[in-house]
């Protein structure tokens, strides 16, 4: 009886389930019989052969929420845009990373994107190098883009030889330049605390760049001396906070708060740093934040926004699905300034900065002045005498750094708090 | 007229639960059939698919036998995750240093993986034995040491050069990949451990004298010691096993389907392994069906964003509304047996739920 008891009820689970999957369509998916509802049913077959008429169907691989208020919505709202423009159909797929999704991998997904009649695919995070590297192998035939990285750069330090994977990103170093400067001119106590996400060469770039902004704008709109701007960057070990693993993004902003720094500019994919500036300002005290990569980012806390730069993915991700349509595609490497005729043009400008209600009208027109300075080439801010962290020389007085020396940074600049790699 | 009386139960259970989770998906406005077809599409419509829901079906089923064998010691052994975790850390720290062939690689990846996940669910098995420390805490409390040494070791000392990220290792080199089909993400090498695993098992617990001491010892611990069985060395080689199975699952998934190790290498598998040993009710023949179950659900609803734009993790919400009603259903049935038991004799009520 009791092995009766420890046989019947697993059979029965297994049988029920039999008849619910046979229930829902022969349980094969290769069948399309008198399934009510169901319009289209390709299943994994292949997809037919889609021909110049049909529209364009992509792919958008995110690694946070499609709803993040950040990079992973940014790139959301780029394939919106495609869609918007050109008639074409996203198939979208958010939280792809191993922390959210354990079981599933960058090469499954693209495996069911083209199954789905995705014609392109594009795979945007850093952390997704691996993946779409293989799933480039495995589909040669299909473009691919690999977002932020630098598989197709052939003078970069892992060029792939991929022909059907590109890269795009945005010259972001110039938006967190603009994101320094606010805070540099706003700061009252001199100290800004930069909330990092892992350390690679792409964040020691950034967060670099704030730096330059925060430095140059303290020194020349506001005559201070330099050594007397604390600049502290804290990483958190990931683009977004994963509970137990990463440090947690809240509890660093605030030990930023605590320690005296009064502007928080955030580095990682989500706003933790603006909510905890805003709930800190509610109760009283001084403090400002610069959230990061979406262009609605200030709005959770805008009275304590200083401004936000941020990516505008769309018109690039536009000219790569018409080039795919054309036929014309091909796999470049592609790191793309802002338009600096309006550096919020929607449909021309890859990285933009909106200034936040929290930027006093004084600093607002210096800091205009220096999105002016940058716009005509008159501030370059990678311009030596620049040392690393460890005081060994970046770039020699004069010298201007090259598009390797920027993207390669091995460490972060002296002046800087805050570990340059790991430990 | 037991077995139909259960059947019926069962019934319920599973009705309940489909109607929750149809519910559920009326709720936010989704096709509830569309979606159960695209989870049963999505997990077995093709050759690629069933060999990716194999692939998380092995270490599953790993995980589920481990926890059988600790079931039947009568030990909640809660702490999975962590001796997956601990399994796949000795088997990556293999994959990084041992230079050799592919089947040498195998074999040491798998020894490793089995001796790490034996030590961390011996630690626990120490810690109730002699430190009187209840097992579902001391196994929770090692998982989260677990996820920390491998957070420490991917930022720290196994991490990319020149980056500090908890995303991962970097890939081990390939001659530490399990092989596998050719087109196809699924090693048959992984399959055939998971089921030699579930052979063994079932045999050891049917029919050997070892087996059968052991569930004397969880039945009764104190009627198995004095009948001259040594409990302790029960209950620590019933961790020892348990671990060893966890930690295999870890190789698994280190070697044969991350490539590398990362923070979330466990896959939630230990987990999930708890709700499949409580569904197959601590049967070993039934651990494979039942995973194979909820490997479809986990790789299958995938689909739901892909072509429904719903959240994938209604699926996990399906897997645990499940488990819930079939419980309750369990319960309310030993309830009434007990019931009934009670009033047609003056026999003592039966135990409502056997450890």
């Amino acid at each position: 009886m009791r092995r009766m008891k420890g046989w019947s009820r697993p059979a029965l689970i297994i049988a029920v389930l039999a008849l619910v999957a046979a229930a829902c369509g022969g349980g094969g998916g290769t069948t399309t019989t008198a399934a009510p509802g169901t319009t289209a049913g390709p299943g994994t077959t292949a997809a037919p052969a889609t021909t110049a008429a049909e529209p364009l169907v992509f792919g958008m691989i995110l690694v946070g929420p499609q709803n993040d208020r950040g990079w992973s919505q940014a790139h959301f709202e780029a394939g919106k845009y495609i869609e918007d423009k050109l008639g074409a159909q996203m198939i979208v797929i958010d939280k792809v990373n191993p922390a959210d999704r354990p079981g599933t991998s960058v090469e499954q997904v693209v495996d069911d994107m083209l199954a789905q009649g995705a014609q392109l695919i594009f795979a945007t995070s850093d952390d997704m190098k691996d993946g779409i590297e293989n799933a480039a192998k495995q589909h040669p035939d299909v473009p691919m883009i690999w977002s932020s990285g630098d598989s197709a750069w052939k003078e970069g330090k892992a060029y792939a030889g991929l022909d059907n994977l590109g890269n795009i990103m945005g010259k972001m170093i110039y938006g967190k330049m603009m994101a320094g400067c606010a805070a540099g001119l706003t700061s009252e106590t001199g100290s800004i605390g930069y909330l990092g996400p892992l350390i690679n060469d792409e964040t020691r770039r950034l967060a670099s760049s704030a730096y330059l902004g925060a430095k140059y704008c303290w020194e020349n709109y506001r005559g201070k001396n330099p050594d007397d701007l604390k600049f502290e960057v804290s990483w958190i070990g990931f683009w977004f906070n994963i509970p137990g693993v990463t440090s947690d993004p809240t509890v660093v902003a605030n030990n930023f708060f605590d320690g005296g720094a009064d502007v928080v500019i955030s580095g990682i994919d989500t706003t933790e740093a603006l909510v905890v500036a805003g709930q800190r300002a509610a109760s009283g005290e001084q403090v400002w934040a610069v959230p990061y990569d979406f262009h609605d980012a200030c709005n959770e806390a805008p009275d304590i926004c200083l401004g936000v730069p941020y990516f505008n993915w769309g018109p690039p991700y536009l000219e790569t699905a018409k080039s795919v349509v054309d036929g014309t595609f091909t796999a470049t490497w592609q790191w793309l300034a802002p338009d600096w005729n309006d550096i919020n043009n929607f449909d021309t400008s890859p990285v933009g900065f909106v200034e936040g209600p929290g930027l006093s009208a004084e600093n607002k027109a210096q800091l205009d002045t220096f999105i002016a300075g940058l716009a005509s080439g008159s501030i370059n801010l990678f311009t030596g005498p620049l040392n690393y962290q460890d005081g060994s020389v970046f770039l020699k007085d004069g010298e201007t750094a090259t598009d390797q020396q920027i993207w390669y940074m091995p460490q972060l600049l002296e002046g800087m708090l805050g570990a340059s790699s790991s430990e | 007229m037991n077995f139909a009386r259960r059947f019926a139960s069962s019934l319920v259970a599973i009705v309940a639960a489909l109607a929750v989770a149809i519910g559920l998906m009326l709720l936010v406005d989704a096709p509830p059939f569309e979606a159960l077809k695209l989870l049963v599409e999505g997990s077995v419509g093709s050759d690629v698919k069933i060999a990716d829901t194999f692939m998380a079906w092995a270490p599953l089923v790993l995980t589920s036998t481990g926890l059988i064998v600790t079931f039947a010691a009568g030990l909640w052994n809660i702490g999975v995750e962590g001796q997956v975790m601990a399994g796949a850390i000795a088997a990556s720290w293999v994959a990084r240093t041992v230079d050799g062939p592919v089947w040498l690689l195998i074999v040491l990846t798998m020894l490793a993986g089995m001796i790490g996940g034996a030590l961390w669910a011996l630690l626990a098995g120490v810690l109730k034995v002699y430190g009187r420390v209840n097992e579902i805490f001391g196994g929770l409390g090692l998982t989260f040491v677990a996820q920390a040494l491998i957070t420490y070791l991917v930022i720290g000392p196994w991490k990319r050069p020149g980056v500090a990220s908890t995303s991962g290792t970097e890939p081990f080199p390939e001659h530490a990949w399990l092989p596998t089909l050719p087109g196809l993400r699924i090693s048959l090498v992984a399959v055939g451990v998971a089921l030699v695993a579930v052979i063994i098992i079932y045999f050891m617990l049917r029919g050997t004298r070892f087996g059968l001491r052991l569930k004397a010892v969880g039945k009764n611990s104190r009627s198995a010691y004095l009948l001259g069985i040594p409990t302790t060395r029960y209950m620590l080689a019933a961790f020892a096993i348990g671990g060893a199975l966890a930690g295999l699952a870890g190789t698994i998934q280190a070697t044969g389907f991350l490539h590398r190790l990362v923070p979330a290498v466990s896959g939630g598998y230990g987990y999930l392994g708890i709700l499949v040993a409580l569904l197959a009710n601590s049967s070993t023949i039934w651990v494979p069906p039942v995973s194979f179950f909820f490997a479809m659900i986990s790789v299958g609803s995938t689909q739901l964003q892909l072509r429904l734009n719903l959240d994938s993790s209604l699926g996990g919400v399906l897997q645990g509304v499940l488990v819930l009603f079939t419980l309750l259903a369990q319960g309310w049935q030993s309830r009434r047996i007990a019931r009934e038991a009670a009033e047609a004799s003056a026999a003592p009520p039966v135990k409502l739920v056997e450890s």
